[in-house]
């Protein structure tokens, strides 16, 4: 009905008062992640997929493989491109229709963190060099919008490649001499170099927070996200919404986003789980 | 549509499939009902290896107002299927084929829905394909009548189908996606099983006159037995929460319940009694006497109605 | 003429309830002889009145009706208040103030604004036009509930075909609630329900209670087990509701010796 998260004055003060008192309304601490559950291997028609679900936040990731030529500048690199759907189906303010700068935004920001932390071996997708790479797709669907968007996206992309098989190849060389790939029954694992895992930051008046949900997103003043890589560095920054953080605020955020992501890091084994209940449960 | 023929049988002489199927058999399908959040109603069918989410939202306003009928509400249904649901990645934009499945299906859908008692405003139904494995529109079709009763829409029945199809000049339900692909025909279909008005009829393929009516005839008891489980689907829902109410009662043993109990069978509250008496814990152990009590009431549930029925 | 479903079971859309002369109830249609459900609900049959009580839905608008919106936008001289329907409710200044207001002089947003939350009455509504709602009370003899802005507390939704068993019968659910948590508490008929208490963990307490009878609604003994819900949670903490304008150091220690 509403085109925004447009949040009431009441919930608004609501939600302020707890904080003033270092509560949320959920009653996670200020740095506090809700509850994370990866249940990878959804699509078996993908080459790799994940459902993450943080919360009631629910998104599902899915890697297709295609044989295709690198860019001319970079012929010994294969190719990895992310994309982020808001479909519909997430929430009532999505609109079907093409991608709008907020899921652009989300997709450019998940295609860094895993771009730019080099987490795929990009050599390693090379086949015929200059001619043959493996191109990968990695298409983000947002199914069930609580907030956060930013972590689940990153995480159910990560998820989802670490979940991929791709074909094995082999080249053969016809009678002029010319190269091609012949796809093989069997399949391997995508050689993986770092697992980067972001945390998302809201900041509402003086307070800061980790994870927000939809309601505190709707009211946030400031949003930042940090991307980490397994050797604690960092890949990927961005920081949105019209408020300001001060450098002390950005200094103690690093230094929490280094923490929660090494934690979920460390428990990706526990949290993932086939298994698992993929959907809403009651109550 | 498929080049390269592999020579799989499709079907053999005494009539078994390539998946081990009879000509009638359909397809394992499971409905989910409720299993997003956001949406008023939503619903998950696996259907095979089809795996397609359909969600609801509305009746709400309408923008743009053109668009508003004063009679009646605009029922907007849009399918749309994920990159990776098929082996070759689809490209995102929504392509001819997806356009025209989601006008057929809104077509389909808007004869079960009392569409009068909302006018001027429109309900959207969602459907997304996250994995498809042919029949998807008649799969997408069940799940998205049982996401529009989940939002609580006044409906005049649910809609239940499935396809029929013509494999080495056999009729045969439900094609998976090789019969799809290698088959002679494919006929979609899907009708409302109460007042039996068929709401989506398609077909691809020659079909000879005694063909085609075979393929309907075998179509409605196909079709019934799917409103079956859709309708088992829903009340399921519903009905773990009256269970598990019962089940927390129990535990806390207290007066009131016995006030609760009369509207009970007794086969239940014996066994409710049993589990009692072992645990107190609540927390882990309550999410384990809710599995326990989704198959017991899965059980039950059918009873009632099918005596409805052969009345 | 049988009745084919016995009453207080559930149905589906479609299902047949009974076959014969009745007379029909919300949420059920007749097909020839038949009288058929609309919706996912319970069925409730009285003498030779059959109606389906739906589980879920949106809120059908209803002249009289109280409910409770968010202002969505605001014009020279009306607002635009969503009120969780189909239906987007509109309040105009000429028929709802009690003074005198003159679009030029005055400013609509100095009354309300974008995101304020009000609660008001349907005065008029039907297929052709939104819900015009209205902030006087009908009688003004009379004293109505209080209609207008609200400031704190907190706002939550719940079904609104569950408003009536939140209500209660003779409001019974309501007093209930209020009684043990010594909250303010006002219903409104779309499912939007406002509450403010003395402290944040009375309002957790409204609000678990409207959580579980939400969630609960198409149970029997309901009143009952809100009941026995509420005395167990007031007994762990008992210093703060007794005592409610002192309960800011009070209600710490409880809350702190749970943590511990």
């Amino acid at each position: 009905m509403a085109d925004t998260n447009l949040i009431s004055l009441v919930e608004k003060q609501h939600i302020v008062s707890l904080l003033d008192h270092g509560k949320r309304t959920d009653g996670r601490a200020f740095d506090e992640f809700r509850k994370i559950s990866i249940i990878p291997g959804y699509v078996a028609k993908a080459e790799g997929s994940a459902i993450v679900k943080i919360g009631r936040t629910k998104v599902i990731a899915g890697v297709k493989a295609q044989l295709g030529t690198p860019f001319p500048d970079t012929p010994d690199s294969g190719v990895v491109t992310t994309t982020v759907e808001l479909v519909p189906i997430a929430s009532p303010i999505f609109e079907s229709g093409p991608p709008r700068a907020k899921a652009i935004e989300l997709a450019r920001v998940a295609d860094r963190a895993i771009r730019e932390s080099k987490c795929v071996n990009k050599e390693s997708l090379v086949l015929i060099s200059g001619k043959k790479v493996w191109i990968l797709f990695i298409d983000i669907y947002v199914l069930d919008h609580d907030g956060n968007l930013f972590d689940a996206c990153e995480l159910a992309a990560i998820s989802a490649i670490m979940n991929a098989r791709i074909p094995e190849t082999k080249i053969v060389t016809d009678e002029e001499g010319n190269e091609d790939v012949e796809l093989l029954e069997t399949t391997t694992p995508l050689k993986l170099d770092y697992t980067p895992i972001s945390c998302t930051f809201g900041k509402i008046g003086k307070h800061i927070i980790v994870d927000p949900v939809l309601k505190e997103e709707g009211i946030e003043d400031a949003r930042i996200t940090f991307a980490f890589r397994d050797d604690d560095k960092i890949c990927a920054t961005q920081k949105g919404e019209n408020g300001t953080f001060t450098v002390d605020e950005l200094k103690k955020c690093i230094d929490i986003a280094s923490e929660r992501t090494k934690e979920i890091r460390s428990q990706l084994d526990k949290i993932t789980d086939a298994k698992a209940y993929p959907w809403s449960e009651e109550t | 549509m498929a080049k390269e023929k592999e020579k799989t049988v499709l079907i053999t002489k005494d009539g078994t499939r390539h998946d081990g199927r009879k000509k009638e058999d359909i397809r394992e399908i499971k409905f989910e009902v409720g299993v997003l959040d956001r949406a008023d109603g939503s619903c998950l069918i696996n259907w095979g290896r089809n795996k397609i989410l359909a969600a609801v939202y509305g009746p709400r306003e309408l923008h743009p107002k053109h668009m508003q009928m004063p009679d009646k509400a605009l029922i907007r249904c849009e399918y749309r299927m994920a990159t990776f649901s098929v082996p070759e990645r689809k490209r995102p934009a929504p392509n001819r084929r997806e356009r025209e499945i989601s006008k057929i299906l809104g077509e389909a859908l808007k004869p079960a829905v009392f569409d009068y008692l909302y006018p001027r405003s429109v309900i959207d139904v969602f459907i997304e394909v996250i994995q498809a494995d042919g029949g998807s529109r008649c799969a997408a079709v069940c799940a998205a009548s049982l996401a529009i009763a989940d939002a609580g829409v006044p409906m005049k029945d649910l809609v239940a189908g499935c396809a029929a199809g013509i494999l080495d000049g056999q009729v045969v339900l439900d094609l998976d996606d090789v019969e799809d692909k290698e088959g002679d025909g494919d006929l979609p279909f899907a009708y409302l099983p109460h007042t039996e008005e068929v709401v989506l009829l398609q077909s691809d393929g020659i079909f000879s006159q005694k063909e085609y009516k075979e393929a309907l005839d075998m179509l409605i008891p196909a079709s019934k037995k799917i409103y079956q489980m859709q309708r088992d689907a829903l009340t399921n829902r519903y009905s773990r929460i009256t269970e598990k109410v019962i089940e927390t009662l129990d535990k806390e043993k207290t007066p009131a319940k016995s006030k609760e109990k009369k509207t009970e069978p007794a086969k239940k509250d014996s066994k409710k009694k049993a589990d009692d008496k072992k645990d107190k814990e609540p927390a882990a152990e309550k999410a384990e006497k809710k599995k326990s009590g989704k198959r017991i009431l899965g059980k039950k549930k059918t009873s009632p109605k099918e005596k409805a029925e052969k009345k | 003429m049988p009745v084919l479903i016995k009453d207080r079971s559930m149905v589906t859309p479609g299902e047949t309830i009974a076959e014969g002369e009745y007379m029909l109830g919300s949420n059920v249609f007749r097909k020839e002889k038949q009288i058929i459900s609309q919706v996912i609900g319970l069925v409730t049959i009285k003498d030779n009145h059959i109606s389906v009580v739906s589980l879920k839905g949106k809120y059908f608008p209803r002249v009289g009706d109280l409910v409770i919106g968010k202002v969505t936008d605001v014009s020279l001289s009306s607002w635009i208040v969503d009120i969780e329907s189909p239906y987007p409710g509109i309040i105009r200044t000429s028929s709802s103030l009690d003074r005198r207001f003159d679009p030029v002089k005055d400013d609509t947003r100095k009354i309300f604004d974008v995101g304020d939350i009000v609660v008001s009455k349907i005065f008029s509504f039907d297929r052709t036009r939104d819900p015009q709602l209205t902030l006087r009370n009908d009688n003004r003899s009379q004293s109505g509930p209080y209609l207008g802005k609200l400031t704190g507390g907190r706002v939550i939704k719940v079904s609104p075909s569950k408003i009536p068993r939140l209500i209660g019968r003779r409001g019974s659910m309501i007093s209930t609630i209020k009684q043990y948590t010594n909250c303010r508490m006002i219903v409104g008929q779309n499912g939007c329900v406002w509450f403010k208490g003395n402290n944040f963990e009375d309002e957790f307490l409204v609000l678990q209670a409207i959580e579980k009878i939400d969630r609960e609604a198409h149970t029997s003994g309901l009143t009952d087990r809100v009941k026995e819900f509420l005395e167990e949670m007031v007994k762990d903490r008992k210093p703060p509701t007794k005592t409610p304008k002192e309960e800011k150091p009070a209600e710490k220690k409880p809350a702190g010796e749970k943590k511990a």
